[in-house]
């Protein structure tokens, strides 16, 4: 009798360890959720949403205090992103400005007095420069979220959309006559 | 010797190949020009590597690699660079790429090459050998050969040299087959010791009896051991390089498999022509067949030099006024070529003057009856009619899993449809689409990277900066202790009887000192990370800046004097 209870005490005690033990040893880190929402954002980190970044986006929409229809740069594809995965209805842009073509920040060396400002203010750090010297933005890391802009007093940043050429070219959508059947 | 298997589907278009084969391979005239793009193979761009103005010789490399899937470009005869600057090229976008520009001298003087014996020649130095000499695919795939003539990870059994030659019109590799069969031959030997293979199978369509005949004959002259000729049935579209190793061997490569992991790999007769001219003559690929044919007085294959305008070839060829259009490649797969000023590119390996008589317009489409005769004749097993629905309706991952990167574009399917729909023009948009998706996510996460890295830093500075400061204040306290008792008066200027003024003037001295010390220690923010690339990017902005500088230091002197 007493064997027994001890066996079952036992095999409780080592139960309880192991589960212990996995709780600390495979916590899920940081919230799923918030992951693939995130992963679904485009990382433009451009604060339009009216969050200071993608990732506080994710997090609020995760909490359900945010529409999905708050983020331009992902475009009507991203809020359907978002509406299939957070299994919500499809809801278009609100009053505010429709997507626009993607673009890059372009510094005119000229005017640039090394001031550092859009330094600060560039979110993915795509600006190279230091105080009093010329800055310049490299253009594969900018993502055109036009943070850098306003900061710069002497106007020198402009956005310059990216053309298309040989290297992102892509096949339009086929268009052709189709006839009509009688 | 018989294939002995099969691949499904397939379809028999009009092969229009006698037109072009009744004449043997001739010699064009120097051209005028030489327009040669840098970005004529899979892979990277080369780097031009001349200069405007520069005289260069026949065989000069001009390009030069950029990166290990990249492959050179080399100038075609001797003559002056004119330009290097964005021309139109044979390619779908219509979009103009980097062209090199040669004005020839007429002298078509070479440069000094010798070739190597490749038994006494490591394998690393013959593969370095055949991408200096500008070695890709030229059954259309530009693939540079060098890549492909390595396998380390899987064994390779056999080697498929194809010769099969499917898609109408062409017939640039039926002639040099027929005219130059011992060095296609001696080629594929050196691919095959480069490869380990223990077999070369050479698969060419029993609609070309002369150039089996003369293959044969070459392997029987050559002793060749290892070689077989195999006669595949003619049916678009053999030639495509799964297809044919399914032919030859029986082995069905998947799709997303190599096919070295099956123990094949498959080069094209003129590749292994050219592979041979590199390594046995020190030649690099300056010039390759081009059958010419179509709305032409006398349809003909040219030895045609890279570069070469198409418009000049065609006069050679005797081009019919009521030309509208011309078309690189087949009838099933070509590009239709933006200008007919474009240069000749190693892809070329048919140029068709199209006519409305010739090419009529497409007939205007008609709804998907679902009569599956697409999924019939489709080689790669697919149901081309549910891609195309996906495909029309933006939904690009129901397309992936129904295998659309299977595709080969191989256009059967479109020339079944007996409702005209333009099927693969819908299948090339769904891949452009999904391409173009990637980037982005790529593009996105990079973005991820680097936004979290620079909280992590802010936050970083934020510590050590709140550190520094305690460890100052600290110093500070310490140092006030140690004054207070050492009771210096005149340690400092403040004293109570000072001049205010001064005391601050003193202050701004040390303040602006500090600054500019700071400003001579400053380094650029942000670099850790970038690539060679970008950081020459940033010299070379550097090197602007400064020049502006001095320009502005020199117009400042000289408004002063
Ligand atoms: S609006 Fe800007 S910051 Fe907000 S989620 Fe979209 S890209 Fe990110
Ligand atoms: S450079 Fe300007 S536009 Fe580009 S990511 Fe930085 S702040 Fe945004
Ligand atoms: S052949 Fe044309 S009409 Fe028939 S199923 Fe295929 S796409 Fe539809
Ligand atoms: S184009 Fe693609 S879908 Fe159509 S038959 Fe060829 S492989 Fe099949």
């Amino acid at each position: 009798m007493i064997a027994a209870l001890l066996v079952m005490i036992g095999i409780a005690v080592f139960l309880g360890a192991v589960l212990g033990f996995s709780a600390i040893k495979f916590k899920v880190q940081g919230n799923p959720l918030v992951e693939k929402i995130d992963a679904v954002l485009p990382q433009t980190q451009c604060g339009q949403c009216g969050f200071p970044g993608c990732k506080p986006y994710a997090e609020a929409l995760a909490k359900g205090e945010a529409d999905i229809n708050k983020c331009p740069p992902g475009g009507e594809e991203g809020i359907h992103k978002l509406a299939d995965l957070l299994g919500k209805e499809f809801i278009p842009f609100g009053e505010g400005a429709p997507p626009k073509a993607k673009s890059v920040a372009f510094i005119d060396e000229s005017t640039c007095i090394g001031c550092t400002l859009c330094i600060q203010a560039c979110p993915v750090d795509a600006i190279v420069g230091a105080a009093k010297q010329m800055h310049t933005i490299i253009a594969s890391e900018c993502t055109g979220c036009e943070l850098c802009l306003a900061p710069c007093p002497v106007d020198c940043i402009s956005m310059l959309p990216i053309a298309e050429d040989i290297t992102n070219w892509k096949w339009r959508y086929p268009v052709f006559p189709i006839q009509a059947t009688i | 010797m018989k294939a002995a298997f099969k691949f499904h589907g397939g379809v028999h278009p009009p092969t229009h190949k006698t037109e072009s084969t009744r004449t043997p391979i001739a010699q064009t005239a120097l051209p005028s020009k030489l327009v040669i793009p840098l970005h004529q193979h899979v892979g990277a761009r080369a780097k031009p590597v001349v200069q405007v103005g520069e005289h260069v010789l026949k065989g000069q490399m001009i390009g030069k690699p950029e990166g290990r899937l990249s492959n050179a470009v080399h100038a075609s005869t001797s003559g002056t660079v004119s330009a290097i600057d964005l021309q139109l090229v044979a390619h779908h976008s219509g979009q103009p790429d980097l062209c090199v520009t040669i004005v020839p001298d007429g002298r078509d003087e070479w440069i000094a090459h010798t070739g190597v014996d490749y038994k006494q020649t490591a394998h690393t130095e013959l593969r370095h050998l055949l991408r200096q000499a500008g070695v890709v695919g030229l059954g259309g795939a530009v693939f540079p050969s060098d890549l492909k003539a390595y396998s380390n990870k899987h064994k390779i059994k056999t080697m498929v040299l194809n010769g099969a030659e499917c898609e109408p019109y062409i017939t640039c590799d039926d002639m040099l087959m027929r005219e130059r069969p011992a060095d296609i031959l001696r080629g594929a030997e050196v691919l095959r010791e480069l490869l380990y293979a223990e077999e070369i199978l050479i698969g060419i369509e029993d609609n070309k009896p002369e150039a089996i005949a003369a293959m044969r004959q070459a392997v029987i002259d050559g002793k060749h051991e290892h070689m077989t000729v195999v006669a595949v049935p003619t049916v678009y579209p053999s030639g495509g390089a799964k297809q044919l190793m399914r032919i030859l061997t029986g082995i069905e490569v998947a799709a997303g498999v190599r096919s070295t992991e099956k123990g094949l790999q498959c080069f094209n007769v003129a590749t292994a022509y050219s592979a041979w001219r590199a390594i046995a003559h020190g030649e690099p690929l300056l010039s390759r067949i081009v059958t010419v044919t179509g709305n032409v007085a006398h349809a003909q294959n040219f030895e045609v030099l890279l570069g070469t305008p198409v418009d000049e070839l065609m006069a050679q060829a005797g081009s019919r006024p009521d030309t509208d259009k011309h078309i690189m490649g087949g009838p099933m797969m070509g590009v239709q070529l933006p200008s007919a000023t474009v240069g000749i590119t190693k892809a070329a390996n048919c140029i068709i003057a199209s006519s409305p008589a010739l090419f009529p317009p497409p007939k205007p489409a008609l709804p998907c009856i679902r009569c599956t005769r697409c999924a019939e004749v489709c080689p790669a097993e697919l149901q081309p009619q549910d891609l195309y629905w996906f495909a029309k309706a933006n939904n690009f991952g129901k397309a992936q899993e129904f295998h659309l990167f299977d595709c080969i574009e191989c256009g059967a399917c479109t020339y079944v449809c007996p409702s005209n729909i333009p099927l693969v023009n819908y299948y090339r948009y769904a891949k452009s689409e999904i391409w173009a998706r990637e980037q982005e996510a790529q593009a996105a996460e990079l973005a991820r990277e680097r936004h979290e890295f620079r909280q992590l830093r802010i936050e970083r500075e934020k510590q050590e900066k709140a550190e520094k400061l305690a460890q100052k204040e600290k110093a500070a306290a310490v140092a006030k202790a140690a004054s207070d008792a050492v009771q210096m008066p005149t340690a400092t200027p403040l004293g109570p009887n000072a001049d205010p003024d001064d005391a601050m003037q003193l202050r701004i001295d040390a303040a602006l000192a500090r600054a500019k010390e700071q400003a001579s220690a400053a380094h650029p923010k942000n670099t850790e990370t970038l690539t060679p690339q970008q950081h020459a990017e940033i010299a070379e902005a550097d090197a602007r800046r400064a020049k502006a500088h001095e320009m502005a230091l020199s117009d400042a002197e000289q408004k002063s004097e």
